[in-house]
């Protein structure tokens, strides 16, 4: 299981990647696995501050659907457009072309409290 | 939990399991995407072997299968099979199944695994002097192998002509060496081929068999996830989703597996004649998203200004027209093909239209 060390992750599967005072957010290799493929990503909270574990959109997989939950407040400031019509980049590259999300954080110190990639592995391989 | 004969191959082949009508049953192996196109496209094999073989035999077997199911049993010859269902005695439904002419004074119900132990209750409070009932699931493996080039990887296999079995019979011949093997061309995905019926014994050679016969082919295995997603570009219903013991076979739009002749007298024929006469005051439709989005189970169906008209009760993307798909029950007034309709997903209301099934 790819879980990048340089990355922080929630229980619900998401990672954060933060660069300064802005940050990049996608969902991990196990969570696209346990999805399958996935045909639509629904994000309509561009320009909204959203407090941790607010809703930001949802995945839509050929099976099921699920909520995407922000690791930490902020606001977001962007959404991946290349998901719009390729969004099957989060099955193929859930780290790196499959982010999802650009968010400017409210308080970088909120960081602290994510799991490491040990701690996530431990939750996953449980 | 319960397992079919090719649970291990399952496993072997990568699939990711899940429990289903008690069974662990795979879900997926490659992807849902892929193997659905695999079937459209080419050809693959889903063990179906969950699914409830209950056999009738005896003189009054017809007379049995004519009282419990709404389609005429009469209408076949030997070596034909029909979509039917068991009405519930309040207008609703038991279950759906394919009914097997086997022999004479023999026949085959084919049923959901979800059902098969209502389905046997059932059948069993209703049964009459002459007709036996035998539920012969757990011995039997039911094995479909569907798409465009089904038929000839299988012809590898058998001595019997394949091209002569119509759609909606069977044969019982030898495959891959095995004898007493049902051939039947039927299938729930819309892309062809057969489903072969045959004890658990054999489930392993036949397996192999047809995955060396079909190397050339591409042939792949199928999960539960593209069973249902090739059924829905069909229309065709699914139990528990599309119909259930609340839905009349009128509104489902099966009025053409219901026969109201002279000749056939059934359990609800009074209480479907009334509603035929009377009108259905709900219909399934299968409609198509205009807005992008997919609509899903319980799903409400309403107008632009928001009046909730209806329930969506099947609904995915369609891997073929990439596009939302869905089937739903909709209030009178609002079933006319073409209508706008829109689906609440979540906080938004998507435009869909109603169309004609199936989807492709």
């Amino acid at each position: 299981m790819n879980i990048p060390e340089n990355l922080k992750y929630t229980k619900d599967h998401e990672w954060i990647r933060v660069e300064g005072e802005e940050a990049f957010i996608g969902i991990t290799d196990f969570a696209q696995g346990e999805l399958g493929d996935i045909v639509f990503i629904d994000i309509d909270t561009e320009g909204e501050t959203l407090e941790q574990e607010e809703t930001f959109g949802t995945v839509e997989a050929v099976k099921t659907v699920s909520d995407l939950m922000m690791p930490v407040a902020g606001e977001v400031l962007e959404v991946n457009p290349a998901l719009e019509d390729s969004p099957e980049l989060v099955n193929k590259d859930p780290f790196g072309e499959g982010w999802m999300i650009k968010i400017k954080l409210s308080n970088v110190s909120d960081i602290d409290d994510l799991m490491s990639a040990e701690d996530y592995a431990a939750i996953i391989e449980a | 939990m319960k397992i079919t004969a090719f649970n291990a191959i399952h496993k072997e082949c990568g699939a990711r399991m899940v429990p289903f009508a008690g069974y662990e049953m795979p879900v997926e192996y490659s992807g849902i995407t892929d193997e659905h196109m695999t079937v459209r496209n080419g050809v693959g094999v889903f063990d179906v072997s969950h699914m409830g073989e209950i056999w009738v035999k005896g003189p009054k077997a017809l007379d049995f299968v004519q009282k419990v199911t709404t389609n005429d049993v009469s209408a076949l010859t030997i070596g034909q099979a029909q979509y039917s269902c068991f009405p519930n005695g309040k207008g609703g439904i038991v279950d759906d199944l394919l009914v097997y002419y086997y022999e004479e004074n023999k026949y085959m119900l084919v049923v959901n695994a979800s059902n098969i132990e209502k389905d046997w209750n059932w059948l069993v409070e209703n049964q009459i002097e002459g007709a036996e009932l035998e539920n012969a699931s757990d011995n039997i493996s039911q094995l479909a192998i569907q798409g465009p080039k089904a038929t000839a990887v299988l012809q590898k296999l058998t001595d019997v002509n394949l091209d002569e079995i119509k759609y909606y019979t069977f044969t019982v011949g030898k495959f891959a060496g095995i004898d007493n093997v049902i051939i039947s061309a039927t299938g729930y995905t819309g892309a062809g081929g057969f489903e072969l019926y045959f004890y658990n014994d054999h489930a392993d050679a036949i397996w192999k068999a047809i995955f060396e016969a079909g190397q050339e082919e591409g042939i792949k295995p199928i999960g539960l996830g593209a069973r249902d997603t090739l059924r829905l570009e069909m229309g065709y219903c699914l139990y528990g989703n599309d119909i259930d013991d609340t839905t009349s076979p009128l509104e489902a739009g099966l009025g053409w597996i219901t026969k109201f002749t002279d000749e056939k007298d059934f359990i609800d024929k009074d209480f479907m004649l009334k509603l035929k006469e009377d009108g259905i005051n709900k219909r399934l439709r299968g409609f198509v998203m205009i807005d992008r989005g997919i609509p899903r189970h319980d799903y409400d169906i309403v107008t632009a200004e928001g009046e909730v008209i209806g329930k969506v009760t099947s609904g995915t993307q369609s891997p073929v027209l990439q596009k939302g798909i869905g089937m739903g029950y909709l209030k009178k007034g609002y079933t006319k093909l073409g209508t706008e309709i829109y689906i609440q997903v979540r906080k938004r209301r998507l435009k869909a239209e109603i169309v004609k099934l199936p989807f492709i």
